[in-house]
């Protein structure tokens, strides 16, 4: 199977992403996200987290948030937790939020166990009701149509298939909860020009 | 116990702007007045762990949320709920259906009402138990105590009888 390298995959979000988006990031995202340079105010790096909430966490930032544009990056194993959330985002349809699914197929902070079967989070986005669905298996093509993705009218959902990293440890915490959920808040709280 | 239009309007009283919530066949009924509220937002999720993901990104964007499950829902919740109530620190408040506390003939051998109680205790919960329709301003009276004091707070409703 064709993949990318998740930090090249992240990238384009990177180049992306607007001052005023905000971008979640759990689990292996979070690691390779923090490893790319330094963390933006409104960059919210879900470590600690409870595993498959960084999708519905982001849900809740955008219905409070429906001007801003909230990017919630998730992994494959993480979405199987909680694959119903497929369903939420798609019911309660917000404009402002991108889903991006991360899929290498392993569970990767644990020693690159295989997830369960071989879903097709795609088609499982789309028959949840996601109107707006993407996948991209080359660099070249997220390169050149994750602009268009990422803009598209939401709820979006993107699976990028990544190539999996053996040995890659889980993401270090960037600091203490209390006041990075502050901080994040207070970020949060700024208008949106 | 109450009306879906008297607990609509007693969340918008204190300020709730957002209900996050699992329907069950006493909490359920009150969906349609709070969905139905200019004042509220009903947010229906497909199981209770996410319930406390979704409050967790409202209240961080400057939302008030509450949730509202049923306690077999607080039992699925733990790992959503202890990382956003306790890693966190998220203030969040909920209200809890206590299935088949007014009538525990319905269900014999279920033990919600074993564990109910003592797994709000050990979320750390400052919460109350509301047994009776007479108990309704002390609803409101302890959201706003929790509120005042930010911390994670709760109301347990009985159930078993209409």
């Amino acid at each position: 199977m064709t993949a990318m390298p998740m930090h090249e995959a992240l990238q384009v979000i990177r180049e992306t992403r607007a001052a005023t988006d905000v971008v979640v990031t759990s689990m292996g995202t979070a690691r390779e996200w923090m490893a790319m340079g330094p963390l933006e105010a409104l960059d919210w790096v879900f470590v600690p987290s409870a595993m498959g909430a960084a999708p519905p966490f982001g849900l809740g930032v955008a219905l409070a948030q429906p001007a801003r544009r909230v990017i919630a990056c998730n992994g494959d194993g993480s979405t199987l937790m909680s694959l119903g959330t497929l369903v939420t985002i798609a019911s309660e349809a917000p404009e402002n939020l991108v889903l991006v699914i991360f899929d290498n197929g392993v569970y990767e902070v644990t020693g690159a166990q295989p997830s369960p079967g071989q879903a097709d989070f795609a088609a499982l986005a789309r028959a949840s009701g996601i109107g707006a669905v993407y996948r991209f298996s080359e660099i070249g093509a997220w390169r050149a149509g994750g602009r268009d993705a990422l803009n598209a009218r939401g709820p979006v959902c993107i699976v990028l298939d990544v190539e999996p990293m053996p040995g890659a440890r889980g993401p270090k915490s960037p600091g203490p909860t209390i006041a990075r959920a502050k901080q994040f808040a207070d970020a949060l709280s700024q208008p949106v020009p | 116990m109450f009306s879906g239009p008297q607990i609509a309007d007693f969340l918008a009283d204190v300020g709730i702007t957002h209900v996050v919530a699992v329907a069950d066949s006493t909490l359920g009924p009150w969906h349609p007045a709070i969905a139905a509220h200019p004042q509220l937002r009903l947010v229906r999720v497909c199981r209770e762990g996410e319930a406390w993901a979704v409050a967790g990104g409202l209240y961080l964007g400057g939302a008030t949320p509450l949730v509202l499950i049923q306690c077999t829902g607080l039992f699925e919740s733990g790992d959503a709920l202890r990382n956003m109530v306790h890693d966190w620190k998220l203030p969040l408040f909920c209200m809890i259906g206590y299935r088949s506390y007014l009538n525990q003939d319905t269900l014999p051998g279920d033990t919600c009402l074993e564990f109910t109680e003592p797994l709000m205790d050990a979320w750390r919960f400052d919460w109350r138990l509301i047994k009776s329709p007479d108990q309704f301003d002390e609803m409101g009276v302890h959201y706003r105590h929790c509120a005042a004091a930010r911390t994670s707070g709760g109301l347990v409703i009985a159930e078993g009888r209409a």
